[in-house]
Parts: structure tokens; C-alpha cells; sequence
């Protein structure tokens, strides 16, 4: 009973197939303990809406037994619940039942966004002394004299000293620390201008003089830091709508002794030789060999491969592949230092990308700027000293011209811009890492997709539907419906209502399929051909790969196609990329004949199928060692590495969890547009970034003569810096204003699909 | 001019109260939940508890 329409803004049209509810013991791991037997586990309810979601959500939990309370955010879209005790209560159950889809969130204790309220604090203090500065220096302005302005003068003075203080802090500490290391950036040229403009005036105030630039210092740093406090809280939202997606990777495993007893060992301690009981529908925490149970295991996150992989005992299996129908029993082959998944961050490390190179636009401006503006200054000081030998004046006058260049503009031009494009993805279901993300994807000319999971769903699709008795139909929805199996699920989703069959003794022999009996009748729904489910005649040979039967006392009723379902629209966004000058690659882990088949539909030119990770990595070093800026697409865990070596990545919602903190993009909708998308907005605020450093420049060009000759006052200084922020304020919010390509929700009729090569095994 | 010595510390008092009451309020986590507190307000009781 979830009790809104999810609303426009952030609709988390996510499906649900590979989330599996936590275990208890999960919980628990994932729970911190707030002392005296109170535990706290933080959940994530993507769904939640609004009061009424809160009211149900708040009583629900409150009514359970040992829940000391749930306290909702709505921002955050998280529930805390307190709990006491050691048996964990069912909440993730209890808010399944009320419509709530809930996913386990590790809160980084302590780390409560300190960054943002120091931020937050900073734009108060400074915004407290520029508003009470900014009203004495009007006075000044309009005439006050004599003891009344040196007053004015030493209060602002007074004023100021917490604001640069504190608020400067940011400032001088950045600077501070780009200058260690040899660098420049726009913070040296701010604390420069700030520090010194304070000294200046402070040396007026001592000696009554009638120019303090206060008023410039403090409202300088006020304005850059909502720019920069703005850019924070984007990205910090675009993180956690990120962390807030159901995390695919194991925390524990249930361990098996040697004496029989059952431990829940977080996955860190879990050491080469244990035994680990794997229920259907966990993923598999660590590599390791199969010593008990058959089952059918989903690869598609670790290798890429569509069609979900029959395994019995004595095979070897990867960390993070997900156990779909039967209980198994594995023996650790090595722990989770050295898994499979361990590797793949590994060589995403060492296939370090171009982002490590890549230098922020902002970075590259100041680092001719500030020489220029400094050495203008030095010039004009050594000027005015030769013209006149009047020192006081020179050094009042240079530091006029550091005042009037401080780059407050040019300091808002790149991150107001970001933070409104950042804002436009958001809206479209995107999120964005960081700024320099939306620069590097600017310039990308060849984009790199995988297959599974990213141009399609990685989810199987009945296609034959139409073809199929209904009746027989309505069977195998029933019956599929006892199975977590992708096919079944297919199936499944055919069900009529009500459900006229009622079967009793449902059983699924993992690997082969589900058996029931319904009034004296065995029906079965699995593979065909598999011992003991020999089907003599019926609909053999008609279609023409139906690994997939439903038989009725052994004979075949009904057989059934898959075709992986290709994400909406992926056809007309390779399109689309060709027509913005990106061209397209396929690389995949797949098998060949599959990955023909989409490149076929999807008029893909080029791709390479049957690749290792570094397979991948290795391709995108040879594009970029081309001269290319490579942007990669990729879901897989096998991915990860690729995204991690590309110029600028993204990653869909249903990625691996090391994937989405990899990549620099994610999309939390079904369909593919938000690559183009991402890439349109991406290019027009590169644009709208060099429009607001030309008319920073500009600005400068006719400020620093002025300057120069000595006829800044800080009245002039004042109306000048706040009116040339403005204006690049004014030109980053055009970004709102620009038609963009609206995202095309999925229509079922761009559906077409590709059909998954036969059963393998 | 003496009226400045009255106005000025009492323009300043009341701009710090301002201030602290702001960074109170941000300290005390009344900013942490700003959408749920727009709701909460349209909740007709108070649950039991």
C-alpha cells in the first residue's frame, strides 16, 4: 500500500529481480551498536513519499517488539530503526508488506557530512559579516567622516576577523596546500587577494584613512562559498541516492564447522578452507569449489554471460556470482583479499585512467590567471613607485587592481554551472560524481558499451508468449512462480489472476526445473532433455531452441523461447551518439553468437566478444593510446576495471556496488537515453563554462585599467565584483532554460531482443 | 553621533543572535530532514509512543 505515485522528480524505476531481502544475521553484521544493548541499523526506502509513508512506515515499525523506534528521513529517503536484543526484528519483512522496498545502508559512523556543515557554518559566519560590513561601508559611502568612518572602519575590521578566520580557513588551507605541492589553483589567487586587502585596510583604519576594502574581502569569500557550498550538496546527493541502491555483494557468509555448528562470519574473515552454506538467492561471498547441491548460478555480473550456468559439485565458482534455485555448499578456495572480486578492483587500480591526468578546467584558467593577475599587480605597484616615489600610494594601488581581478567571477563561473547541470541529470534519474566528470564526458569521442546488463537487461524475456496455449500458459505461470530461476521469473510474469491451479507438493529440483502434481497429474517445468525428465512426444522440434518445457505427465504440453530484452531505446541511442560524433563499440565476456546478434539489431559496427576483464582494460588503453577519449558503459563486475581505465564512465543502478563507486556516472532508469543525455548536457555546460570565463575575462579587461591609473574606490570594487558575479550567475542558469531531449520512457514497442544461445550445459 | 554608541553594539547583538540561533539549529539536526519536516507537519496525531 504504498500510498503515492512516486513522484516526478526521482522515480527509482528499479526492478527488483536481483535484490534478495537481507538475512538476519546480515542485519545484524550491518547494525552498529549505540551501547546498552541498543542497536541502530540505518535502511534505505527509495520509496518513500511522503507524510503518509512516514505515518505507516514509523507505526509499523514501532509496533514490533524490541524496535525502540524508527525515525524516517524523508530527504535521505532512510529509515533508522533502534532495536534492542538478539534476535534481529523483521523489519525489512514487515516494510515488504507495506509496499516498501528496503535495502540495507552501512553509515559511515562519524562521518556525518562534516564537510557540509563546516561549509554550512562558513556561509553563515560570512554571511552574518558581510551583511553588518557591507551596511557600515554604505555608510562610509554616503559620507560618514572623520571619527565616525574610523569607528565604522575599526568595527568592520572587528567583524571581519572571524569570517576570514573561519571562513577563509577553506581558502587559505586549499591554497596553502596546492602551493606545497606546486600547483595552482583558483583558491591561491582568492587567499592572496583576501589576506592582503584585510592588511591594507587594517593599515588604512590604524592611520584614518578614507579606503578600507573590508566589505571586498568578507563578500568575496561569502559569495564563493555558497558557490562552492552548492556544488557540495549536489554531489553529495547524487552519493547517496547512489548508496542508497541495494548493494549486490555479500556482507557474510554462514559458515560451517568442522563439529557442525553454524557461525555468520562477515566476509573479511572468512579464510581458504571453511565450508559456506549458500541458501538460493545469496550471492557467493568469496572463490571457492562446490562440494555439495546443484544449482543454477547467474554470471552475468562476473563474466558477462547471459544464460544462467548449471553447476554441480566439484565446479569452481566466483565471488559474486548469485545462486539462483538450489541450496549449495562450497569450499572457500581463497579468501575475500584474494577473490575474484578483490582482483577486479585490483587491476581498476593499476589500469589507472585518464581521470588521474585529466585537470580541471577551473585548475588550468588559474594557473595562467593568477601569474598574470600577480605580476599585473607587481608591475602597477613598480609602475606608481617610479612615476611618483609615493609608496604608501603604489601599495595601495596594486592592491586596489589584486581586489578588482580576485577572481569571485571566475571563481563561480565553472562549479554554478555544474551544479545546474548536475541538477538537470538528477532530475532525469542521473547522478553525477563530481564536476570534472561532466568535463571529461565533454569530450569523449568513442563510447564503449558492454553487453549483458547494459545494452540489455540481463534479464531473460518470453518471447513466444502468443504462440503457447494459454491454458498451458497460465500453468507454467503458476508453477514458475514457486522459482527465483530468470526463466521462471519470465514466466511468471504471465500469470493470470487468481490462479486457477492449486498445486500441491511443489518441489524444484535445482538445476533441472519444478515438479508438482495437481489432481492426479505431474506437471514439470524445466529443461528439456535432462535425465528423468525425458519427454517422449509433443511439441519437440517446433521452436526451435526451447530449452524450456512444461510437461504434463511427461509428455510435452508447451515449450517456451527467451530472448534477453535489450534496455528501451538502446537502438536509437546508438543512433543518437553516432549523430553527436561518438562512435560505438561493443565489448563484452559473452559468447560470440550473442553478442552478433545485438551488435546486428542494434547496428553496431564493431565489437569483440568473449573478453577477459583485462581484455577490456586493454582495448581501452590501445583507443586511448590512439589519440581517443574513451568513454565506457559497463555494468559486470568484469567491467569494473574497464571503467576504471577509461577516459569517463558510467554505470547503470543494477551495476555491481564497485562498479557505481567506480564509475562517474550512474542512471537509475531503465533506459539507455541517459547516456546521450548525460553527454548533451555534459557539452552545453562545457559551453556555458568557457562563455563565464570570457566574460570573467572581459570583466577584467575594463576593471583593471581602471585599476591601474588609481581610480578604484571601494565603492567601485564592491558594485564591480558583485555585478560581474552576477552576471555569470545570470549565464549558468540558461542551462535550465535549454530545451534538452526529453527522456523517452520505455515503450514496450522498442523492445526487441536477441535470443541467448542454447543452454550450454 | 552617541547614538551610534547604542545602535551599533545592539544592530551587532541582535545579527549575532541571528547567527548563533542558525548554528544552533544547525548543530541540534533541525536541517537534516528538511523534506520530512514539511510533511510531519500534516500528520493529524501524534502516534502513541
Amino acid at each position: 500500500m504504498s500510498c503515492c505515485v512516486p513522484s516526478a522528480e526521482l522515480a527509482l524505476d528499479l526492478t527488483s529481480t536481483t535484490s534478495v531481502l537481507p538475512s538476519s544475521q546480515e542485519i545484524r553484521l550491518a547494525s552498529r551498536s549505540l551501547g546498552d544493548d541498543l542497536r541502530q541499523t540505518d535502511l534505505s526506502v527509495p520509496t518513500v513519499h511522503c507524510a503518509a509513508c512516514i505515518q505507516a512506515i514509523e507505526t509499523a515499525l514501532g509496533k514490533l517488539d524490541q524496535v525502540e523506534g524508527a525515525r524516517v528521513n524523508l530527504s535521505t529517503k532512510r529509515v533508522a530503526v533502534r532495536w534492542r536484543g538478539n534476535e534481529v526484528p523483521p523489519f525489512v519483512a514487515v516494510l515488504g508488506r507495506l509496499g516498501y522496498e528496503a535495502h540495507l545502508f552501512d553509515l559511515e559512523v562519524g562521518d556525518k557530512d562534516k564537510t557540509l556543515s563546516a561549509l554550512i557554518r562558513a556561509v553563515a559566519v560570512s554571511g552574518f559579516a558581510a551583511g553588518n560590513i557591507m551596511l557600515l561601508s554604505v555608510s562610509v559611502w554616503s559620507g560618514a567622516e572623520g571619527a565616525t568612518r574610523d569607528l565604522f572602519h575599526w568595527v568592520s575590521a572587528l567583524i571581519a576577523i572571524p569570517a576570514l578566520t573561519f571562513a577563509g580557513g577553506i581558502f587559505f588551507r586549499s591554497a596553502w596546500n596546492a602551493l606545497r605541492h606546486g600547483r595552482m589553483n583558483m583558491d591561491v589567487p582568492i587567499a592572496v587577494g583576501v589576506s592582503l586587502a584585510y592588511a591594507m585596510s587594517l593599515y588604512e583604519t590604524i592611520n584614518n584613512g578614507d579606503h578600507a576594502y573590508f566589505d571586498a574581502s568578507v563578500s568575496l569569500l561569502f559569495f564563493l562559498l555558497i558557490g562552492r557550498t552548492l556544488d557540495h550538496v549536489m554531489r553529495e546527493r547524487a552519493r547517496t541516492a547512489v548508496k542508497g541502491l541495494s548493494q549486490l555483494a555479500a556482507r557474510g557468509a554462514m559458515v560451517l564447522r568442522g563439529d557442525g555448528s553454524r557461525d555468520y562470519l562477515p566476509v573479511g574473515e572468512i579464510q581458504p578452507g571453511m565450508q559456506l552454506l549458500i541458501a538460493a538467492g545469496e550471492r557467493i561471498p568469496v572463490d571457492g569449489r562446490i562440494i555439495r547441491g546443484a544449482s543454477d548460478l547467474d554470471c552475468s555480473l562476473a563474466s558477462g554471460e547471459s544464460t544462467p550456468k548449471n553447476v554441480a559439485p566439484g565446479e569452481a565458482v566466483q565471488a559474486g556470482v548469485l545462486n539462483l534455485t538450489g541450496p549449495l555448499t562450497i569450499e572457500a578456495t581463497a579468501a575475500a583479499k584474494d577473490s575474484f572480486l578483490a582482483e577486479m578492483v585490483r587491476l581498476m587500480e593499476a589500469a589507472e585512467g585518464g581521470q588521474a591526468h585529466y585537470r580541471r578546467i577551473a585548475d588550468r584558467v588559474s594557473a595562467l590567471y593568477a601569474p598574470v593577475v600577480h605580476l599585473t599587480a607587481l608591475a602597477t605597484f613598480l609602475g606608481w613607485m617610479a612615476a611618483t616615489g609615493d609608496w604608501h600610494r603604489a601599495i595601495t594601488i596594486a592592491i586596489a587592481v589584486l581586489i578588482i581581478t580576485c577572481p569571485c567571477a571566475l571563481g563561480l563561473a565553472v562549479p554554478i554551472v555544474q551544479v545546474v547541470a548536475a541538477r538537470r541529470l538528477f532530475e532525469n534519474g542521473i547522478m553525477v560524481k563530481d564536476g570534472s566528470a561532466m568535463e571529461r564526458l565533454a569530450t569523449v569521442d568513442i563510447a564503449v558499451f558492454d553487453k549483458t546488463g547494459t545494452l540489455t537487461l540481463g534479464q531473460p524475456r518470453l518471447v513466444n508468449a502468443s504462440s503457447i496455449d494459454p491454458a498451458m500458459l497460465a500453468v507454467a505461470a503458476d508453477l514458475a512462480a514457486h522459482s527465483r530461476h530468470p526463466f521462471s521469473k519470465a514466466i511468471a510474469g504471465f500469470a493470470t489472476r487468481g490462479g486457477q491451479h492449486k498445486f500441491r507438493a511443489v518441489t524444484e529440483h535445482p538445476g533441472f526445473g519444478i515438479e508438482a502434481t495437481d489432481a492426479g497429474n505431474t506437471w514439470r517445468l524445466g529443461r528439456r532433455g535432462r535425465a528423468g525428465w525425458k519427454a517422449r512426444t509433443g511439441g519437440e522440434g517446433k521452436h526451435g531452441y526451447g530449452g524450456t518445457v512444461l510437461t504434463k505427465n511427461g509428455m510435452i504440453v508447451a515449450s517456451f523461447a527467451f530472448e534477453d530484452a535489450l534496455r528501451a531505446d538502446a537502438g536509437s541511442v546508438m543512433a543518437q551518439l553516432n549523430d553527436a560524433g561518438v562512435s560505438v563499440e561493443m565489448l563484452s565476456g559473452d559468447t560470440a553468437d550473442v553478442c552478433g546478434d545485438v551488435a546486428r539489431i542494434l547496428a553496431i559496427d564493431r565489437f569483440v566478444p568473449a573478453l577477459l576483464p583485462s581484455g577490456k582494460v586493454e582495448r581501452i588503453e590501445v583507443l586511448t593510446k590512439a589519440g581517443h577519449k574513451v568513454l565506457m558503459v559497463g555494468d559486470g563486475l568484469n567491467d569494473t576495471p574497464a571503467l576504471g581505465a577509461a577516459h569517463v564512465s558510467i554505470a547503470p543502478a543494477t551495476a555491481a556496488d564497485i562498479g557505481r563507486n567506480a564509475a562517474d556516472f550512474v542512471f537509475l532508469r531503465e533506459s539507455l537515453s541517459a547516456v546521450p543525455l548525460a553527454l548533451d548536457v555534459s557539452r552545453k555546460a562545457g559551453r556555458l563554462i568557457r562563455q563565464n570565463i570570457a566574460i570573467a575575462i572581459i570583466y577584467n579587461a575594463v576593471a583593471v585599467p581602471i585599476a591601474i591609473f588609481g581610480n578604484v574606490t571601494p565603492l567601485i570594487a564592491a558594485v564591480a565584483m558583485s555585478a560581474s558575479s552576477l552576471l555569470v550567475i545570470g549565464n549558468g542558469l540558461r542551462l535550465q532554460g535549454f530545451r534538452l531531449a526529453e527522456l523517452t520512457r520505455a515503450s514496450s514497442a522498442t523492445h526487441s531482443g536477441i535470443h541467448p544461445s542454447a543452454r550450454s550445459s | 553621533m552617541t547614538i551610534l554608541v547604542y545602535l551599533m553594539p545592539v544592530a551587532l547583538f541582535l545579527g549575532a543572535l541571528g547567527l548563533t540561533g542558525f548554528l544552533w539549529a544547525l548543530k541540534s539536526g533541525q536541517y537534516e530532514d528538511l523534506d520530512g519536516a514539511a510533511e510531519r507537519i500534516l500528520r493529524d496525531d501524534k502516534p502513541e509512543r
